[in-house]
């Protein structure tokens, strides 16, 4: 795919082989990372579509449906199976496919070297591993959309003993194996990506380079590669259990079941410890796919705002102790399942205590953006748009952590505009932000800006007319992941707000045409880009614009200050770049 | 109404971008501003969308609060049981905290956009940081948190461990895909022991036949409590974890196959009572409107279970009518309904 991308510049000592399809160079694996990601992401939006055509019109008749459900669809309309198939992959796809590889791993393996100024990563190879390893994770999992009986569908959590029961639901046959099996390959690629990070950034930092010299988004890429080595085992350890009780008659997870008019012989196990194995990776999963985002921004924002970002000390206090409390959080998804009571004053505890490191960011952004001079560049409104869908997430999250308010709004759509809000809209205007920034990077050309602004408004807009109103029906009493809201009588009077927000999500989705467009477009045709087009101080933007194995073309330059010089007095330039000594006069900045 | 919305919204974003790509046009051969050795936006452009985000910042907080006004409505109405009044107090009191707190930072975030906006001759002041303010900004929020956890936990607690001055009375919620049964305890209040492994023919949920305690139970479709008196459920599930939810009073259960859950509560309010509430009386009126329209039948409010955890093809459609009504109404109800004893 990257390889169709570049396939007019040739004239390089590699073959075409080890230049872009088993390439070990950190850029191209970024860019794999990248354009899979778009492509899965492609599909995971797809699918939200259809099912909020269900959702606002469960009553009328759809072509388009038949066309992409086949036999799922009845003459337009889709069947109940299929939609909680839909949600679940959805859901998969946008959590670990999206915003984990996508996201971490495309900026992780593209800045990391280039940031901290070393030729590679520690290990080409284990990183070449950890793409493929992701992508054959991507083709098992499109793979199980075509299985007879459907995908995965009992949601993106796969909680046993649905998941564990072909008896239950038909998503939980062959589907749901597919889905484990590519996820054993995900957390393999997850692990051996984070490894490999982990080790670049301890070992491989230039000279001068110390850690209070990193910029932010290293920071958030080193922290978020610590919670993946020590959560995702946790998944595969819960995944490996489910798949022991799916296929070898054991019981860690099932006891006293009757399904299909007969008792099975599970007996002692319990589906609660599935959810605690679960959530101990899902918790944390939550900021390895907002950390990179916050990392990304924090680097925007500086850069942009011409001005060093607020409170650097703080910034990273504040990732590293969002890393730590993620650990111990995970049973605020528990509070109603039947866990001891106790426990939940635990959680409520150290869940809103994460409130205080998040407040610091986010008055950290607005003082950032204060008394600056703002280059209004796409990425920048991305990066000003996620400190707001951050705020406004975060805010939601003081009720849903309290447990005694959660026992109301769980498992309602309140809960669905929070994660989406918090963690969905946060981490893709990140990411955007990510893609317009390190575009002239990745390709050596530049997007095109007005389309980038139009891409911007309308995802904005679109963005908070899906997920503010599901705010409301949470609050109504409306379960999340229902096939249609008509069985009750009582929730008639939502389907306006429903056709609302399936409206906003089409806008949404016609806005991303726009991105797709440019992004490919410009990837192949766009204008040359020049060595600094942000006027940035980072290393990244001192090697040259046509990629070279090994970054740069003579010695790795020394670091001589912190990334944030922009606009100091008595300097000539409104950004001062790593590389430059420090003046005789020139007052230290304590980095 | 719906359609006509659509294409209000279609026509107004096919004419928002044409604009937009026409000023860009226009902007960008009239000036030859752009510096080629850059690609930091013109000064023209900063200064638009330093006012785009002003714009887009104000519209976000006017539909925050008009949603309040409009929506707000569309809400859950006032509890239907005692803890439920505790958990909505807490609930508000809440809201208007990060209400307050949205309504400065939004506001702010957008107004920074849009007064450092990259214009001519504007200039970025160096700060790095201020440990004054930012020691401000991490003690309140840690203050407000500290006031928020006490209140929760203590609410919580008092929740889930109940302190009964009578006995309560104990209902099982029996879940299976897909569809809830009740049971209650009857007179000796105990229910009679319960496994998956005893469905056997009427048997549906499973009761120990030779447990004394089940003989007396009382299995229905539709429950009934009396108002004011303490109800302890036990939560059970034949298959897949489900979930017992009800809504109006605050209640939420997970119901988990090889576990017994539980969930105490008081219902404080008559179905009847409920149904001459205000707010109830607004929502309802505006249901049956629209039902009217789709030529269904009129609705009268309920109490209803429904069930909250994914579980199935069906998941949308379990429900469980619950009727609260006064002690001599519930006592009728119950001397006509038949014991497990009966049914064998």
């Amino acid at each position: 795919m990257a390889a169709e991308v570049h396939s007019q510049d040739h004239h390089h000592e590699e073959t075409f082989l080890t230049k872009y399809i088993f390439s070990m160079d950190h850029k191209m694996i970024g860019k794999q990372f990248l354009i899979t990601g778009i492509i899965m992401g492609l599909i995971g939006m797809g699918m939200s579509l259809l099912f909020r055509l269900q959702l606002a019109w469960p009553d009328k008749s759809f072509p388009i449906l038949d066309t992409f459900l086949g036999k799922w669809s009845d003459d337009g309309v889709m069947d109940p199976n299929i939609y909680l198939a839909l949600v679940t992959i959805h859901g998969t796809i946008m959590v670990f496919f999206v915003l984990t590889a996508g996201l971490s791993g495309t900026f992780s393996n593209l800045l990391i070297p280039l940031q901290i100024g070393a030729r590679d990563m520690a290990s080409g190879f284990i990183n070449m591993l950890s793409y493929w390893f992701f992508f054959l994770s991507s083709v098992v999992m499109v793979a199980s959309l075509f299985v007879p009986d459907g995908p995965a569908a009992a949601g993106w959590t796969i909680y046993p003993p649905l998941s564990a029961l072909p008896q239950a639901m038909p998503g939980s046959g062959m589907g749901m194996t597919l889905w484990l099996v590519s996820m054993t390959l995900f957390i393999a690629s997850s692990l051996l990506g984070a490894l490999n990070y982990i080790v670049t950034v301890l070992n491989l930092r230039t000279k001068g380079m110390s850690m209070t010299r990193l910029p932010l988004t290293i920071w958030a890429f080193f922290v978020t590669a610590i919670l993946g080595v020590l959560s995702f085992p946790v998944l595969f350890s819960a995944a490996l259990l489910l798949l022991f009780d799916r296929s070898m008659g054991t019981s860690f997870y099932l006891s006293d079941i009757f399904v299909g008019g007969e008792v099975l012989g599970y007996s002692g196990g319990s589906p609660i410890l599935y959810e605690h194995l679960f959530w101990f990776l899902g918790h944390p999963e939550v900021y390895i796919i907002l950390l990179p985002a916050l990392g990304i921004t924090s680097e925007v924002i500086a850069t942009n705002s011409r001005k060093p970002i607020f409170g650097y000390r703080a910034m990273v206090g504040s990732i590293l102790m969002i890393a730590f409390l993620s650990f111990i959080v995970w049973g605020h998804h528990m509070f109603v399942t039947g866990m001891n009571p106790f426990l939940g004053t635990v959680f409520t505890f150290t869940t809103l205590l994460i409130a205080i490191p998040s407040a610091v960011k986010a008055f950290n952004y607005l003082t950032t953006l204060w008394k600056g001079n703002l280059q209004m560049t796409p990425a920048m409104l991305f990066s000003i748009g996620l400190v707001s869908t951050f705020i406004t997430g975060g805010l939601t999250g003081i009720i849903l952590g309290d447990s005694a308010l959660d026992i109301n709004v769980h498992d309602t759509y309140f809960v669905v505009a929070h994660f989406h809000i918090v963690m969905g809209l946060s981490a893709i205007f990140g990411m955007y932000a990510g893609i317009y920034h390190w575009f002239p990077k990745m390709f050596g050309r530049m997007m095109i800006r007005p389309l980038g602004y139009i891409h911007f408004v309308l995802t904005f807009v679109a963005a908070y007319g899906v997920f503010y109103p599901m705010h409301f029906l949470g609050l109504a009493g409306l379960p999340r992941r229902y096939y249609t809201n008509t069985s009750f009588p009582m929730f008639d009077n939502l389907a306006d707000i429903n056709v609302i927000i399936s409206v906003f999500a089409i806008l949404g989705g016609i806005a991303q045409v726009i991105f797709l467009f440019n992004f490919f477009y410009c990837a192949l045709r766009g204008k040359r880009s020049p060595q600094n087009p942000w006027r940035s101080n980072t290393l990244e933007w001192t090697t040259p614009v046509k990629h070279i194995h090994g970054n740069w073309p003579g010695e790795i330059p020394e670091v001589h200050r912190w990334p944030y010089d922009y606009s100091k007095p008595g300097m000539d330039e409104d950004f001062v770049p790593q590389i430059v000594p420090i003046h005789d006069n020139e007052e230290a900045s304590g980095h | 109404m719906t359609t006509l919305l659509t294409a209000v919204v279609v026509i107004l974003a096919i004419v928002a971008i044409v604009q937009i790509v026409r000023i860009f046009e226009v902007s960008s051969t009239m000036s030859g501003e752009d510096e080629p050795q850059t690609g930091q936006p013109t000064k023209k452009e900063n200064d638009l969308f330093g006012k785009i985000m002003l714009l887009m910042g104000a519209g976000l907080v006017i539909f925050s609060i008009w949603s309040f006004f409009s929506w707000g409505d569309y809400t859950l109405p006032k509890p239907a049981s005692e803890h439920g009044i505790e958990t909505d107090r807490l609930l508000w009191i809440t809201f208007g905290v990060i209400g307050l707190v949205y309504l400065i930072t939004q506001p702010l975030l957008f107004w920074f956009a849009y007064k450092y906006r990259g214009r001519k001759g504007q200039k970025a002041t160096y700060i790095e940081h201020n440990n004054k303010l930012e020691a401000i900004w991490t003690i309140i929020p840690t203050i407000v948190l500290a006031v928020i956890i006490l209140y929760g936990i203590f609410t919580w607690t008092s929740i889930m461990n109940p302190e009964y001055e009578e006995e309560p009375i104990v209902v099982e919620l029996y879940a299976k895909q897909f569809g809830w049964t009740a049971r209650l305890a009857g007179e000796d209040n105990i229910l009679g022991e319960a496994n998956v492994r005893f469905i056997e023919g009427a048997n549906t949920l499973g009761i120990d036949e030779n447990d004394f305690n089940g003989l007396d139970d009382i299995i229905v479709d539709e429950l009934h409590l009396p108002v004011g008196k303490p109800v302890l459920l036990k939560m059970r599930s034949q298959d897949v974890i489900h979930s017992a939810y009800i809504p109006h009073f605050r209640v939420q259960m997970n119901c988990v196959p090889g576990t017994v859950t539980q969930f105490g509560f008081t219902p404080n309010i008559t179905t009847a009572e409920m149904r001459q509430d205000s707010k109830v009386m607004r929502q309802i009126a505006h249901i049956n409107e629209l039902r009217d329209d789709m030529g269904e039948e009129p609705y009268e409010f309920d109490f209803v279970l429904l069930c909250n955890k994914i579980c199935g093809s069906a998941h949308y459609n379990m429900q469980l009518k619950i009727v609260v009504e006064t002690e001599e109404e519930y006592n009728q109800w119950l001397k006509e309904q038949k014991t497990f004893a009966e049914t064998l």
